[in-house]
């Protein structure tokens, strides 16, 4: 028994065996510091989808609760959504830059760099006053956040992607610094793939954020029964 | 290019003033001590908290300043500080910060900036959470699972400014624990040194890997349900908050799911026992190893079951529930997820025996603790399958015998890995050795203290002693013999609790008095214990980085004298090791 238990720890262990060679001596594993900030990222990214996961889920279990005011009633303000389409459009446009800048930088053109990521920036910023303004007309229109939970949703998610661009933007802020200071496109080339994947993936979460703002209590309905929340 | 080739070739920025070396570090062996001192200092606060409790539970009316306001303040900022504020921070900041880089061959972690602001945002929320005590109103006492609508309503204490404090300062928790987690990750995904495949880690890397991934994936449902909170709280909207009548008057509030914040609150509530299990599994198991002179058994097996722990803990959460009226199918669900998950962890529990089994078993400080642990989780885990499943939970839930559970289970299973923990690596931090005495006396007392604390307790739950309660006197229904038992109970809590001061004065002299401990006192065979410099100095490993050619348990190896054989020994060395050791024993043996 003895011998039976001592040979079954060693031999189910790679390194158990200490007449084994080892394996990867000749290379050391990992990446360069590009591909640590990018894993860096991409982790960050996925934190970032367990909490609007989380906080769609809750939209939906709260959707179910009799007191929903559907925000896409006929007069309501997102019957017509063309403000959150004019600030789609902002966003897009604020990718696209971005996604120029990327290509531009991988080539080594300094100028297109500077204009796209610069023009990047702005139209994000762009996309921050449009939602900020889409608040406004809520308030104007007397749907306040406590008003109802569709209206508490729709300042909440709007407001927390919003926060999430906006810290973006600080990021960014410090790219433009740095060109400012004349800092060579290499050295600042990581830091724009960046910002182009963290845009990308914002703008992606926002049409996930507008689809269900903008839904009817009907889809809410269908999903809440297929989550097994109704 | 590699990390590690990259690592080797630019240059060290090693910090030369005061502040930036000892203050606003971004050397990982720094912040992990910064974490590590911080945690234990709020740990001793609630200690003094739970002390307080059992006074009034023992003793009734003999504190002149504890009401029932009080004692639920005391219970809430007891339970939030030990689960978030001590055992996270310490197994994830102290230990992981201190032990990946070390253990995985790296010179830091991969983004020290940011683990440098993972340390002051914790500190933040640290101080937040504490500047609860001077607030008009004192902590929250709305218990430390906040639920709602309680927690927010006229009647609780600290309704007005305690728990926003509480809520803000988890935000900022979790934002620290974010940044944290992030570099942890990070760190053994991509700056292993040559040959440290991810089948040669430590156990210890794997179970705070594991945490630390579990910790970016479960702390955002807390932060979704304080920031909701917060807004009802603060904004008057009804996320959790349904239609109420508070003290005669309805509240503004209508429609709101006080359920919908439980799920949310334990689909981070239950992963977070694994948060802190997980490190605690990894930990033990290297002390088991090195002080048993003994390879793990199954290091394979013990990391799948770390991963299907990780796994299976995010599909469990709702057995915390089975009293909110939950569908009964749930019920089912949730009680078979739970039995299910104890299959892995009782795995870990044979194979941490099964090292031991004729092992060469030195009972150094750091064993004791470990093989305490062993005994202590395994109680605490048996009492988890009883209240895993519903009919059994239904009548204990609101016992002690829930109390009794998650103490040992959550509660001392893991102080007593942090303490073994400690013990062990305290020579590596420091360079001098912990006192064996005054650890050992450490030891039994809180080893003995808190069995004898937290067994009483399940035979009160039995009895249908009810928690929650700030005091048992009057009640009819509870006998005068369990009041004996609570008063028992209490004077072994005061004991522990001030035993706990011969720990503090052991590490605060022990630093500086201590015995010298060399470079590697245990005779351990994984990476942190080949450094160079003892404690290792900034970067780790000098101009080169080592180069680990097995793993870290090759305890107690056929025909080499020295019982054990570093990672870093390459096949060529331990043929040397050999050849030089048979040369030595027929040498001993001609005379």
């Amino acid at each position: 028994m003895s011998r039976l238990l001592l040979r079954n720890a060693d031999g189910a262990d790679p390194g158990g065996s200490w007449n084994r060679d080892p394996r990867g001596t000749e290379a050391g594993e990992g990446a360069d510091r590009y591909q640590i900030a990018r894993t860096g990222l991409r982790l960050f990214l996925v934190v970032v989808s367990s909490l609007f996961f989380l906080f769609l889920l809750a939209f939906i279990a709260r959707s179910q609760m009799t007191d929903w005011q559907p925000l896409t009633e006929p007069l309501a303000p997102l019957a017509n959504p063309w403000q959150l389409w004019v600030n789609s459009a902002f966003l897009v446009l604020s990718c696209i830059a971005l996604q120029w800048a990327r290509m531009a930088a991988r080539k080594a053109r300094l100028d297109a760099t500077v204009i796209g990521f610069v023009l990047g920036g702005l139209f994000a910023m762009a996309f921050l006053m449009g939602q900020f303004w889409v608040w406004q007309q809520f308030v104007a229109w007397g749907y306040f956040v406590a008003g109802n939970p569709a209206n508490s949703f729709f300042y909440l998610l709007t407001g927390v992607h919003g926060l999430h661009l906006l810290g973006g933007l600080i990021a960014w802020g410090r790219t433009v610094a740095k060109f400012l200071q004349r800092v060579p496109l290499p050295q600042l080339s990581a830091s724009i793939e960046l910002c182009a994947i963290y845009w990308h993936y914002l703008l992606g979460l926002w049409f996930v954020l507008f689809a269900l703002l903008t839904s009817t209590p009907q889809t809410y309905e269908a999903i809440a029964r297929l989550c097994g929340l109704r | 290019m590699a990390y590690a080739e990259q690592a080797e070739t630019e240059a060290l920025h090693e910090p030369k003033s005061f502040l930036t070396k000892y203050v606003w570090s971004q050397d990982h062996k720094v912040i992990a001590i910064q974490y590590s001192l911080t945690a234990l200092f709020v740990g001793l606060i609630a200690i003094v908290l739970s002390g307080l409790m059992r006074i009034q539970i023992g003793f009734p009316g003999s504190l002149a300043f504890m009401d029932a306001s009080t004692y639920y303040q005391a219970m809430t900022m007891h339970g939030m500080i030990m689960v978030i504020y001590l055992l996270t921070a310490l197994f994830l900041g102290g230990f992981g910060n201190y032990l990946i880089p070390l253990m995985v061959g790296a010179r830091d972690m991969v983004f020290p900036y940011v683990n440098m602001l993972s340390y002051w945002f914790y500190l933040l929320a640290v101080v937040v959470l504490l500047s609860s005590f001077f607030v008009p109103g004192g902590p929250t006492g709305s218990g430390w699972t906040l639920y709602p609508p309680q927690s927010i309503s006229q009647g609780t204490p600290g309704v007005e400014w305690g728990i926003v404090l509480m809520l803000v300062s988890l935000a900022i928790f979790i934002v620290a624990a974010t940044m944290g987690g992030l570099n942890y990750v990070t760190t053994v995904l991509q700056a292993r040194t040559h040959g440290m495949t991810l089948f040669r880690m430590p156990l210890s890397v794997w179970g705070i890997f594991m945490a630390s991934i579990m910790a970016l994936l479960a702390f955002p449902a807390l932060f979704v349900s304080a920031v909701m909170m917060l807004f009802d709280k603060l904004l008057g909207t009804s996320f959790f908050m349904p239609a109420i009548i508070s003290l005669g008057q309805p509240l503004a509030h209508q429609g709101g799911s006080p359920i919908l914040f439980q799920h949310l609150f334990w689909f981070f509530g239950h992963p977070e026992v694994y948060i802190v299990a997980l490190p605690a599994f990894g930990l033990v198991s290297d002390l088991i190893s090195t002080h048993a002179r003994k390879n793990i058994f199954g290091y394979r097996m013990m990391v799948w079951a770390i991963i299907a722990i990780g796994v299976l803990s995010f599909v469990v959460w709702a057995h915390h529930m089975y009293v909110s009226g939950m569908n009964p199918y749930f019920g089912f669900f949730f009680a078979v997820t739970t039995l299910i998950i104890a299959v892995p962890t009782a795995l870990k529990v044979y194979n941490w025996v099964l090292t031991l089994w004729r092992g060469d078993i030195h009972l150094t400080v750091p064993m004791l603790f470990a093989l305490a642990f062993i005994v202590t989780f395994l109680v605490g885990g048996l009492t988890g399958l009883f209240l895993g499943n519903v009919i059994v939970d239904i009548p204990l839930s609101d016992t002690y015998f829930v109390v009794a559970h998650f103490h040992m289970v959550m509660g001392v299973a893991p102080v007593l890995v942090v303490f073994g923990g400690i013990y062990h690596w305290f020579p590596k931090v420091t360079g001098r050795m912990l006192n064996d005495t005054l650890g050992k006396l450490h030891f039994w007392i809180t080893f003995l203290g808190t069995y004898a604390i937290f067994f009483p307790m399940h035979y009160l739950g039995f009895q249908g002693m009810p928690r929650r309660y700030y005091a048992y006197d009057n009640y009819a229904f509870i006998p005068q013999s369990a009041q004996e038992l609570n008063a028992f109970i209490t004077v072994i809590a005061l004991t522990v609790g001030v035993s706990q001061l011969l720990f503090v004065f052991n590490l605060a002299w022990s630093v500086f008095k201590g015995r010298p401990a060399g470079s590697n006192p245990w005779g351990a065979a994984s990476l942190e214990w080949q450094t160079p410099n003892t404690p290792p100095i900034h970067g780790n490993w000098g101009a080169k980085l080592p180069v680990v050619h097995r793993w870290a348990y090759d305890y107690s190896v056929p025909g080499i004298e020295q019982d054990f054989v570093p990672q870093t020994v390459s096949a060529e060395e331990l043929e040397q090791m050999r050849q030089l050791s048979a040369g030595t024993t027929i040498a001993g043996v001609k005379p």
